[in-house]
C-alpha cells in the first residue's frame, strides 16, 4: 500500500488561529487541517511564526482567537486552553528546536522518560521492586529497545546524553518522542544543524516513523529539498499568516510563497 | 497602644535595617556585576572587622589600620575573583554558590586562625546610647549610633548609585552585568571589572563590619550576617542597589513590630524566622523582589 | 583486569537491570555485608562503633535523604537538620505517648511527620527554583527549630529544653551496647538504601532527574510537576526524618533542639556535594570522608608535632579543618563536580585493564 493509499482523514483541524504577544501578532487567523498518516510540513521565512503553531498546538502558548481540535476515538475535541501536560496525555508528543533532553540521564533513561504516562506503579512498588513495578519497568524497557532498535542508537544507550553530538542528541529526542506512542507527532526543526549525511539519515527515519508507526507527522523545516520529497502536503506562513496550502509542487509553484521567500514587498 | 512606643520600634527597627542594607549592599554589587551570589560576603564581613581590630590592638593607629584592612580585602577579593570563580565560570548558579557556600569556611577559619577566635569589642567613638534630646521631647529612645550607621550607609548607597550611573567604570560593571560577551565586544575587559568589583565589595564589607562590629562586638556570630541578608536581597531584588535599602529597611522595620507586638503571644523569639517568611511569600508573589529584573524561562 | 565483564553476558532484561550487574561488583558487596554485620560488631572496640561507625551511618543515610532532593531532583535544600530534627522530637513523642508502639514503627510514624512537614516547605518550589528555593528551605530551617524550641508539647514541657532518649528495644531485646545500636542502625540504614536505590532507577528517579534537568521539557512529555517536586520532598523528608530519630537514640542519647542547627544542614550538604549529587553511593562516601576527615587530621597533626616537638593546639586544628573543608568543596566543585563517586567510577574503569597498560 503506497502512501498516498495510507492517509486518512482530518486527525487535527486549526481554525482560525490568531495569537498575539503584546503587540506582536504572532499568528493570524490561521487554518489548516492535518490528515491521519500524512507528513505535513510547515514552512516559511524566519518569524513567520512557525514555532509559535507548533506551540500552540501542544499548548505551550494560548490563542487569543480560533480554535484546535483533535480527533479522538469517541470523535473531535475542541482544546484551545489545554496545557503541555494534557497534550502529552492526549497522544500529541513533540521535539524542540533547542533540544530538551535531560543532559544529566543516559539515553536509555531519556527514551524511557517518554514512557511516564503509561506507568502506573505508585512509588512505594517501585522502592520494594516487586510484581507490578517491575513488571511494568521490564515491559516498558522492551517497547523502548525496540524504539532504540529502530533508530539505531543501541551503542549509546548508555552514554549521558550531554557527551553526544548534536545530530545523535535529536535522534534520541526523536526516540523519546516515539516512546509515548503518539497519534501525532511535532517536530521543530529536526535537521537543523545538520550535514548532508546526518539530514539523509533523519529524513529516513522521519519517513520510517511515518510508515511503520503511522505517525501523522507535522515538521517546520528549513531546507525546501527536504520538504519537498518528504512531505505530503505543505503550509506556508509569512508574518503568521497562511499564505499558501497545498502539495510541494503546487507551494513551489505559488508565486506568493515565491515573493515571501524573495523578500518582495508586499 | 503607646504611639510613641510604636515609632520607638518603628524607627529602631528601620535603622537596624539599615545595617543589614550595608551587608546587602555587597551582595548586590557582586551579583550585579558577575552575576554570583557570594554567600562568603558574611565571612568578608567578619574577616575586615578582626582583621582591623586585631590591627588596632596591636597598637596600630585608627586610620593605618583602616587603610591596611582595606588593602588587604581588596587583595582577598581579587584572589577569590581569580582562584574560585574563574575555574567556576560557566557553572550552573547553584555550583558557584555551593563554591561560595565553601569560600565561607575557609574565611571563617583564616580568620580564625590568624587572629584567634575571642570577641573583640570596637570603639568608633559613638556610644550606643539613646539621644538625650529626642528622648526629653519625644519619649522616643533611639540610638545615636544607629543615626550615625545609617548615615554612613545613605552616603555609601548615594556614592555607589552615582558610581554606577555616571563614571565611565560604573557604566562598564553595567555593561558586564548585563551581557558578558557584548561587554567583550565593545572592549571591555572583563578580568579588570570583575577585580575592581571585588574590591568594592570588600571595601563594603569592611564598612560594615565597623559598624556591626562597633554595635555587637567583632565575634564569630557575625558571619550569620550574611543570612540576614538573603531576604532582604529577595525582597529588594539581587541587582538593585536602591532595593538593598528598602529591603533592608522593610525587613528590620517589619522583624522588630513582630518581635514586639506578635512575639509576646507565641512566646518571643520570632525574630530568627520572620524574615525568612517574609521572603518566602514575597518570593511565592514577587519572585524578583520589588527593585529586580523579571526572569523568564524558557524551551 | 581485575574488574573485567568479559564472558558476563545478560540475556533478559532484568539481568541487565539489576543494582549490580558485573559480578565482581556482588562478591565485592557480598563480602561488605558480611564485614558489616558479622566482623565488625565481633572485632571493633566501642569507640570505633559509637564515635564513628554508628555516626557514619546516620550521616550516610541523612546524606542520602538529602541527595534524593538536591542530587536527584534538583531541589536545593538547607533545611536537612530541620526535617532531622522532626524526626528525633516526633519519635521522642511517640515512645513517651504511644508506648505499645515499638520503637521501629514510631521511627516509621515519626518519619511520616518529617514528610509531612517536608511537603508544606517544599509547596514554595512550585514556583521557585534554584537558590531561591534555599531561602525558602532556610525559613524552615529557623522556623522548625524555633517552633520545637517554644511549644512546649514538642519537649513535653522539658524546663532545660534536652530530653534523655529513652531505652531502644524491640520485643524486650534492649539495645543498649554499641555494637547493638550500631547493628540497629546498620540494618535500618541498609533497608533503606536498598529503597532508595531501587526507587532511583525507577520512574520516580526518572521523573527527579527529568525535573533537575529541564522541568519545562519534563511537564511538556506529561511528567507531572507537583506531585514529583512534592513526592521528592516527602521521600527526602522522610529519610531525614529517620536518619534524625536514629541521631538521636543511637548515638546522642538525648532529643535536644542545639543538635540540628544549621551548621549540620551545611554538613550534610558538604557531604553529597563531595561525596557526589545524585548517588547513593556518595552519600556514603561523602558522609564517610566528612566523619574521617577529622580524625585523620588529628592524626597528621598528632604524628607531626610528634616529630617535631611543635603542639598544635586544638584551636588551630579546629580553624584548619574549617578551612580544609571549604577549599575541599571549592576544589571538587572545580575538578570533579561529580564527587568522589564518580573518582570511584574512573577507578573502576581503570581496573579493568590494569596492571595492563592497554
Amino acid at each position: 500500500m503506497s502512501r498516498a493509499d495510507r492517509i486518512g482523514e482530518a486527525i487535527l483541524s486549526v481554525q482560525g488561529v490568531s495569537l498575539a504577544f503584546g503587540g506582536v501578532k504572532a499568528l493570524q487567523e490561521v487554518s489548516f487541517d492535518v490528515l491521519e498518516h500524512e507528513v505535513r510540513a510547515i514552512i516559511g521565512p524566519n518569524g513567520a511564526g512557525k514555532s509559535s503553531m507548533l506551540n500552540v498546538i501542544n499548548g505551550v502558548y494560548h490563542p487569543q482567537q480560533g480554535k484546535i481540535r483533535l480527533r479522538e476515538s469517541a470523535g473531535w475535541r475542541e482544546f484551545n486552553d489545554m496545557d503541555p501536560h494534557q497534550a502529552a496525555a492526549m497522544g500529541i508528543a513533540r521535539t524542540f528546536q533547542n533540544i530538551a533532553l535531560f543532559k544529566g540521564m543516559t539515553v536509555l533513561d531519556n527514551v524511557m522518560t517518554g514512557r511516564n504516562l503509561k506507568m502506573r506503579a505508585s512509588f512505594l512498588e517501585q522502592a520494594i521492586w516487586i510484581g507490578r513495578a517491575r513488571r511494568e519497568e521490564l515491559a516498558h524497557r522492551h517497547a523502548v529497545e525496540e524504539i532504540i532498535d529502530f533508530l539505531d542508537i543501541q551503542h549509546i544507550r548508555r552514554t549521558p546524553v550531554g557527551k553526544l553530538p548534536y545530530g545523535l542528541q535529536k535522534r534520541v529526542e526523536l526516540a523519546r518522542a516515539l516512546a509515548a506512542e503518539p497519534s501525532l507527532l511535532l517536530l521543530d526543526e529536526p535537521m537543523a544543524g545538520m550535514n548532508l549525511e546526518e539530514k539523509q539519515d533523519m529524513c529516513r527515519f522521519v519517513l520510517d516513523v511515518n510508515d511503520h508507526y503511522g505517525t501523522s507527522i507535522v515538521l517546520i523545516e528549513h531546507d525546501m529539498g527536504v520538504v519537498m520529497d518528504i512531505s505530503d502536503r505543505v503550509v506556508v506562513l509569512d508574518y503568521g499568516r497562511k499564505i499558501a496550502d497545498g502539495t510541494p509542487d503546487e507551494v513551489r509553484a505559488n508565486q506568493a510563497v515565491i515573493d515571501a521567500y524573495l523578500g518582495v514587498a508586499h | 497602644m503607646n504611639v510613641a512606643f510604636f515609632f520607638e520600634v518603628l524607627i529602631g527597627g528601620l535603622l537596624s535595617g539599615v545595617m543589614y542594607s550595608l551587608v546587602a549592599l555587597g551582595f548586590v554589587l557582586i551579583y550585579k556585576a558577575s552575576g554570583v551570589f557570594n554567600f562568603a560576603q558574611g565571612a568578608m564581613v567578619f574577616f575586615a572587622a578582626l582583621t582591623f581590630v586585631s590591627l588596632l590592638e596591636r597598637g596600630v593607629n585608627f586610620w593605618l589600620a583602616l587603610l591596611i584592612t582595606l588593602a588587604v580585602m581588596v587583595l582577598l577579593g581579587i584572589s577569590i575573583e581569580k582562584v574560585v570563580l574563574r575555574p567556576l565560570v560557566n557553572q550552573p548558579q547553584i555550583t558557584l554558590f555551593m563554591a561560595t557556600i565553601g569560600l565561607t569556611f575557609v574565611l571563617e577559619g583564616l580568620s580564625q586562625l590568624l587572629w584567634g577566635s575571642q570577641p573583640h569589642g570596637l570603639d568608633l567613638g559613638i556610644k550606643d546610647v539613646p539621644m538625650e534630646w529626642l528622648a526629653d521631647s519625644t519619649g522616643m529612645f533611639i540610638s545615636q549610633f544607629d543615626l550615625f550607621a545609617s548615615g554612613i550607609a545613605a552616603v555609601l548607597v548615594a556614592t555607589l548609585s552615582l558610581f554606577f550611573q555616571y563614571t565611565r567604570i560604573g557604566r562598564a560593571l553595567r555593561a558586564v552585568a548585563d551581557d558578558h560577551q557584548a561587554a567583550q565586544a565593545v572592549g571591555i575587559p572583563l578580568k579588570h571589572i570583575w577585580a575592581i568589583v571585588w574590591a568594592v565589595a570588600g571595601f563594603v564589607a569592611l564598612v560594615a563590619g565597623l559598624m556591626w562590629g562597633a554595635r555587637n562586638g567583632v565575634q564569630f556570630a557575625l558571619t550569620f550576617i550574611a543570612l540576614k541578608a538573603l531576604p532582604v536581597l529577595i525582597l529588594g531584588g539581587f541587582e538593585s542597589v536602591l532595593g538593598a535599602i528598602v529591603g533592608g529597611l522593610i525587613i528590620g522595620a517589619s522583624e522588630k513590630l513582630a518581635e514586639v507586638y506578635i512575639g509576646p503571644m507565641v512566646g518571643g523569639g520570632i525574630e530568627s524566622w520572620f524574615a525568612y517568611v517574609i521572603a518566602l511569600l514575597f518570593l511565592l508573589v514577587r519572585p524578583q523582589g520589588l527593585f529586580g529584573e523579571k526572569i523568564i524561562d524558557r524551551v | 583486569m581485575l574488574y573485567r565483564e568479559a564472558g558476563q553476558f545478560k540475556s533478559t532484561y532484568g539481568e541487565d537491570q539489576q543494582i549490580f550487574p558485573i559480578r565482581q561488583d556482588r562478591v565485592a558487596i557480598a563480602m561488605l555485608l558480611v564485614v558489616a554485620f558479622v566482623v565488625i560488631p565481633l572485632f571493633a572496640n566501642q569507640y570505633w562503633l559509637s564515635a564513628i561507625l554508628t555516626p557514619f551511618l546516620i550521616f550516610a543515610l541523612a546524606a542520602l535523604g538529602l541527595n534524593i532532593l538536591t542530587g536527584y531532583a534538583g531541589q536545593l535544600s538547607l533545611g536537612t537538620a530541620a526535617f532531622m530534627a522532626v524526626g528525633a522530637f516526633m519519635t521522642y513523642n511517640f515512645v513517651l505517648r504511644m508506648p505499645w508502639l515499638g520503637i521501629l514503627p514510631s521511627f516509621i510514624l515519626a518519619g511520616l511527620c518529617a514528610a509531612a512537614v517536608g511537603i508544606v516547605f517544599g509547596l514554595p518550589s512550585l514556583r521557585i527554583k534554584g537558590f531561591y528555593l534555599a531561602v525558602a528551605t532556610l525559613a524552615c530551617q529557623f522556623f522548625v527549630l524555633w517552633a520545637i524550641q517554644r511549644i512546649g508539647w514538642f519537649t513535653n514541657n522539658s524546663p532545660s529544653g534536652v530530653i534523655t532518649a529513652q531505652a531502644v528495644g524491640i520485643l524486650g531485646y534492649a539495645f543498649d551496647t554499641p555494637a547493638r545500636k550500631y547493628l540497629l542502625t546498620l540494618a535500618i540504614v541498609t533497608v533503606m538504601a536498598l529503597l532508595a536505590k531501587n526507587l532511583m532507577r525507577s520512574e520516580t528517579g526518572r521523573a527527579f532527574m527529568a525535573v533537575r534537568d529541564m522541568d519545562v521539557a519534563a511537564s511538556v512529555i506529561g511528567i507531572p510537576m507537583m506531585k514529583t517536586k512534592l513526592l521528592a520532598f516527602a521521600i527526602s523528608s522522610f529519610y531525614c526524618g529517620v536518619a534524625g530519630a536514629l541521631y538521636a537514640y543511637t548515638y546522642l542519647g538525648t532529643v535536644e533542639p542545639e543538635a540540628f542547627t544549621l551548621d549540620l544542614s551545611f554538613r550534610i550538604l558538604f557531604m553529597i556535594i563531595i561525596g557526589g549529587v545524585g548517588s547513593i553511593l556518595g552519600s556514603f562516601l561523602g558522609a564517610g570522608f566528612i566523619i574521617l576527615m577529622p580524625i585523620l587530621l588529628s592524626v597528621v597533626f598528632g604524628a607531626v608535632s610528634h616529630a617535631t616537638g611543635v603542639q598544635v593546639s586544638h584551636a588551630v586544628l579546629s580553624n584548619l579543618e574549617l578551612m580544609i573543608f571549604g577549599g575541599l568543596i571549592i576544589f571538587f566543585l572545580i575538578v570533579e563536580p561529580h564527587g568522589l563517586a564518580r573518582l570511584w567510577q574512573i577507578a573502576k574503569e581503570k581496573l579493568r585493564l590494569w596492571p595492563f597498560p592497554h
